[in-house]
């Protein structure tokens, strides 16, 4: 296999780009094209091995994030947060990596790529981003998007979403992503150019029509309640946790002003005053102990609220038609409603004409699609396990530094 | 101080000095007595109450004595919901010593280098409902080998205006002496029922450190009206308060007016600033550390509420899961056992920590009266050891006394979190072991 760095003409196929009137021969062309494109079975399990060989050769990495000013669209000042994209190809020989691309992106080009991946590839759970807004915060936490502890953790999430990408088989393949990845100026254009706001539509007529054949796949209806029940249980989760950790933070704080008592009072104890002053001074650290405690399980609610969004995104893509086009179209000009109406009035008349192929794509899709999902579930486990075991390891490091503390201050009182 | 109160002064002082010594030497010999006495206890046939342990028919016999005897000093009207004598009962215990040789070598002993010979205990809180009022009364236990007792064991019942009293007659008794706080009369802070539970056993709490206190001063350990309240039938009782001060309290009034009136005519020099100095702000401290002793305990309280929630959420996300069920319950049990252990460090801190602190706000607020202030003052400069002795051994006792409760705290905490770490590493241990049993599974 190659060891230079991605050529674009070879590894990537564009998305494919199919005829306006045929929805539902576009879809299957897609999925066939992709096939094609790869070489090999795109079942998701035999591309794993080219998908680590891919991995190697690419790292990936947000590495800063930088306040910016600038004009919008209504020409109004705004502030928003830059992300720095790095790109390294690493020498299959030496394991050294050398920088091939760099450059800044602002969080709405991460939705727009999304959007994107989202219509191109239907039958594949696209990741999710990091929330836009903080949510599920516990009190002292600031809700503010410019707080650099929120910034970081969407730095971190952005860092995430990529990764993610760029270890599925099938989107790594992706040229937008790669554009998205080396291409700075121009990028948006390029996207839009693609007209995949017009084919969203389509595509989700299509991905509908093929759930409202003969007899529907218990699989996905067993899939909807399942994303359903995680999201619930997941939201649930969160919402109580936040509330925890702000009993937790108050509980740990209040030892905090025993410090400054002992202190003050050590002044007027002959005998009992070099051991309330030192003792205040581990009930300080005990005190400050707790903001590190708490930032690190922001990371581990981070991961849950990954497979939130993951489930959310299920739901939607599932059952969603009109929920899914409002997100997809977002702020659309009338230029592009006009055409969207077109489109969807020669669909109309076309579409009627390919009742007849609909069920074999239709289930051609499921496959695919159902292959994906398996893809999905495991990955799920894997994560989702790997988070609770982290949720211990914070737990049990923080245990340890109880112990410790109060081990250093029960020598101050008995010495006292 | 001037001729004639110091000679009054002097005299008092003599006089409780020859009362203690005296009473020194009938302890020794009930002492030689004691050892005698059968490892059982009781001796079964005096007058005073010494009916054994609960659920004596002597206590309802007390109930209506109590209840027609109208004419006591209404000091603290207990009035509340009836809904109080369903009192859940399980209130706090101490252990108790079966017998006065078992108990010698159980307890820890305050300030005397001599054996314990005088154990009491408070506890068994019940309502009492009349047409007119419903208060509290108290079931107060008490063992002593002392020859100068009755019997080795008598059991009261006592409400809060008879601590009251108790304290008054203390008071009155040795003017010189720091005499313990009582729990405050009514709640300071708004609640909604005047007495819940939690009330009535802070406050037994705080009775019983009161009694004890007294018990190991080594002089008001003795004092008669002390003796009187523990052993006395309610009716006695009743009849003994309405005597007028004993001569011991006379004299000691009158020192007392003397005293504060010698006070105008002494200068204050620096060295008396000091001790005032030293009061307010361990007031303020002791203060301090009392509010904030409370507010972590609210603060574990309501961590605790928001914890029994959250371990349950993993069990009924484990319904959803195939893969995680496993996972997802022992992480719920975890949760679950280190709920359990903040329970029992909140538990600790409320009956040691707090109890303690609490009682020496108390003892500040006393000693910041300016008859207090004086009294002490008077302490420090008086030659008189003894004098001095009360002032060093109460200092003595409060530099222990948080010490130890502050200790335990720690220990509390120390306790708290081992059992969390232990809880979860082996859950870590468990899904490391699980994990080596996949892998070396998927091995050919």
């Amino acid at each position: 296999m190659e060891q230079a760095p991605p050529d674009p003409e070879r590894q990537l196929q564009p998305a494919p780009l199919e005829p306006l009137g045929c929805p539902d021969a576009g879809l299957g062309a897609a999925v066939g094209k992709e096939a094609a494109g790869a070489g090999e079975e795109d079942s998701g399990v035999d591309t794993m091995t080219h998908n680590n060989f891919w991995l190697k050769k690419i790292e990936i990495s947000v590495s800063e994030a930088e306040k910016r000013t600038g004009r919008n669209a209504m020409n109004m000042q705004e502030t928003y947060t830059a992300y720095l994209i790095e790109t390294r190809s690493v020498e299959h020989t030496d394991g050294q990596s050398v920088l091939t691309d760099s450059l800044w992106r602002r969080y709405s080009e991460f939705e727009l790529l999304r959007n994107y991946l989202l219509v191109y590839y239907p039958h594949i759970v696209v990741p999710p981003l990091p929330e836009k807004r903080a949510e599920f915060v516990w009190h002292k936490l600031s809700a503010d998007n410019m707080d650099p502890d929120f910034v970081e953790r969407r730095r971190i999430g952005l860092e995430n979403f990529l990764l993610r990408i760029a270890s599925h088989p099938i989107l790594c393949r992706d040229k937008i992503f790669y554009l998205f990845l080396t291409q700075e100026g121009n990028w948006k254009e390029t996207v839009n150019e693609t007209g995949f706001q017009l084919k969203a539509d389509s595509r989700l007529k299509a991905l509908n029509a093929t759930f409202r054949v003969k007899n529907p796949d218990k699989r996905f209806t067993d899939l909807k309640h399942y994303s359903d029940e995680l999201q619930s249980v997941i939201s649930h989760l969160l919402r109580v946790r936040a509330r925890v950790a702000d009993r937790l933070y108050g509980v740990y704080k209040v030892h905090g002003n025993y410090g400054r008592v002992f202190s003050e009072w050590s002044a007027i104890e002959k005998e009992m005053g070099d051991g309330l002053q030192s003792a205040g001074h581990h009930m300080d650290v005990y005190a400050s102990s707790i903001d590190d405690i708490l930032e690190d399980e922001e990371h581990y609610a981070d991961q849950l609220k990954e497979y939130l969004f993951y489930a959310e995104a299920l739901t939607v893509r599932t059952f969603s038609l009109k929920g899914m086009t409002t997100k997809l179209f977002g702020q659309e000009t009338p230029e592009q409603r006009e055409a969207r109406i077109k489109v969807l009035e020669e669909q109309i008349n076309e579409g009627e004409q390919q009742l007849k192929s609909k069920n074999l794509e239709g289930r051609e899709f499921v496959k695919n699609a159902w292959a994906d999902i398996e893809r999905f579930k495991e990955q799920k486990n894997r994560d989702l396990k790997e988070a609770l075991i982290s949720y211990a390891v914070m737990q049990i490091s923080m245990c340890k530094k109880g112990i410790q503390v109060w081990t250093n201050a029960k020598e101050c009182f008995s010495k006292m | 101080m001037g001729t004639l109160g110091g000679a009054g002064l002097a005299a008092a002082v003599a006089a409780s000095r020859a009362r203690t010594l005296g009473m020194e030497g009938e302890r020794r010999a009930s002492q030689a007595r004691s050892s005698g006495l059968p490892a059982g206890g009781a001796d079964g046939d005096s007058q005073g109450g010494s009916a054994p342990f609960p659920g004596s028919s002597g206590s309802s016999a007390l109930l209506q004595a109590e209840v027609l005897d109208l004419d006591e000093d209404e000091d603290d009207l207990e009035v509340f919901s009836k809904d109080a004598s369903l009192m859940d009962m399980n209130s706090f215990s101490p252990m108790m010593p079966t017998s006065p040789l078992s108990m010698i070598n159980q307890i820890k002993f305050e300030d005397e280098p001599d054996l314990k010979d005088l154990f009491i205990t408070v506890d068994e809180p019940e309502s009492h409902v009349t047409t007119i009022e419903t208060f509290i009364t108290y079931r107060i236990i008490t063992k002593t080998s002392r020859g100068e007792f009755d019997s080795s064991e008598f059991e009261v019942r006592r409400r809060y205006q008879d601590f009251l009293w108790l304290k008054g007659k203390l008071e009155e008794a040795h003017p010189t002496l720091i005499i313990p706080p009582l729990p405050e009369k009514f709640i300071v802070k708004g609640m909604v029922e005047r007495f819940n539970d939690d009330f009535i056993e802070t406050r037994r709490k705080a009775l019983h450190k009161f009694l004890n206190r007294i018990a190991d001063h080594p002089t008001l350990t003795f004092n008669e009206d002390f003796k009187i309240f523990l052993t006395a039938q309610a009716w006695e009782l009743s009849s003994h308060k309405k005597q007028g001060p004993g001569l011991l309290s006379r004299m000691g009034q009158t020192v007392r007016a003397v005293a504060s009136s010698m006070r105008g005519v002494k200068n204050r020099p620096e060295e008396f600033m000091e001790m005032n100095n030293f009061i307010e702000l361990f007031s303020q401290k002791i203060n301090l550390i009392d509010k904030i002793s409370q507010r972590i305990y609210k603060e574990e309280r309501e961590y605790f509420d928001e914890m029994k929630e959250y371990g349950p959420i993993h069990i009924l996300w484990s319904a959803s899961e195939e893969d995680l069920v496993d996972t997802l319950k022992d992480v719920a049990s975890c949760i679950d056992r280190c709920c359990k252990a903040t329970e029992k460090r909140m538990s600790g801190l409320s009956e040691a920590l707090l109890p303690v602190v609490h009682e020496y706000v108390l003892y500040s607020e006393m000693l910041m009266l300016p008859e207090e202030i004086g009294k002490l003052e008077d302490k420090v400069e008086c030659a008189n050891n003894a004098l001095k002795a009360d002032w060093e051994r109460w200092k003595q006792n409060m530099q222990n006394d948080i010490k130890l409760a502050f200790t335990d705290m720690a220990e509390e905490n120390i306790h708290y979190y081992e059992q969390c770490l232990a809880t979860w590493e082996s859950f870590l241990t468990s899904q490391t072991n699980l994990h080596l049993e996949e892998t070396s599974e998927d091995k050919p």
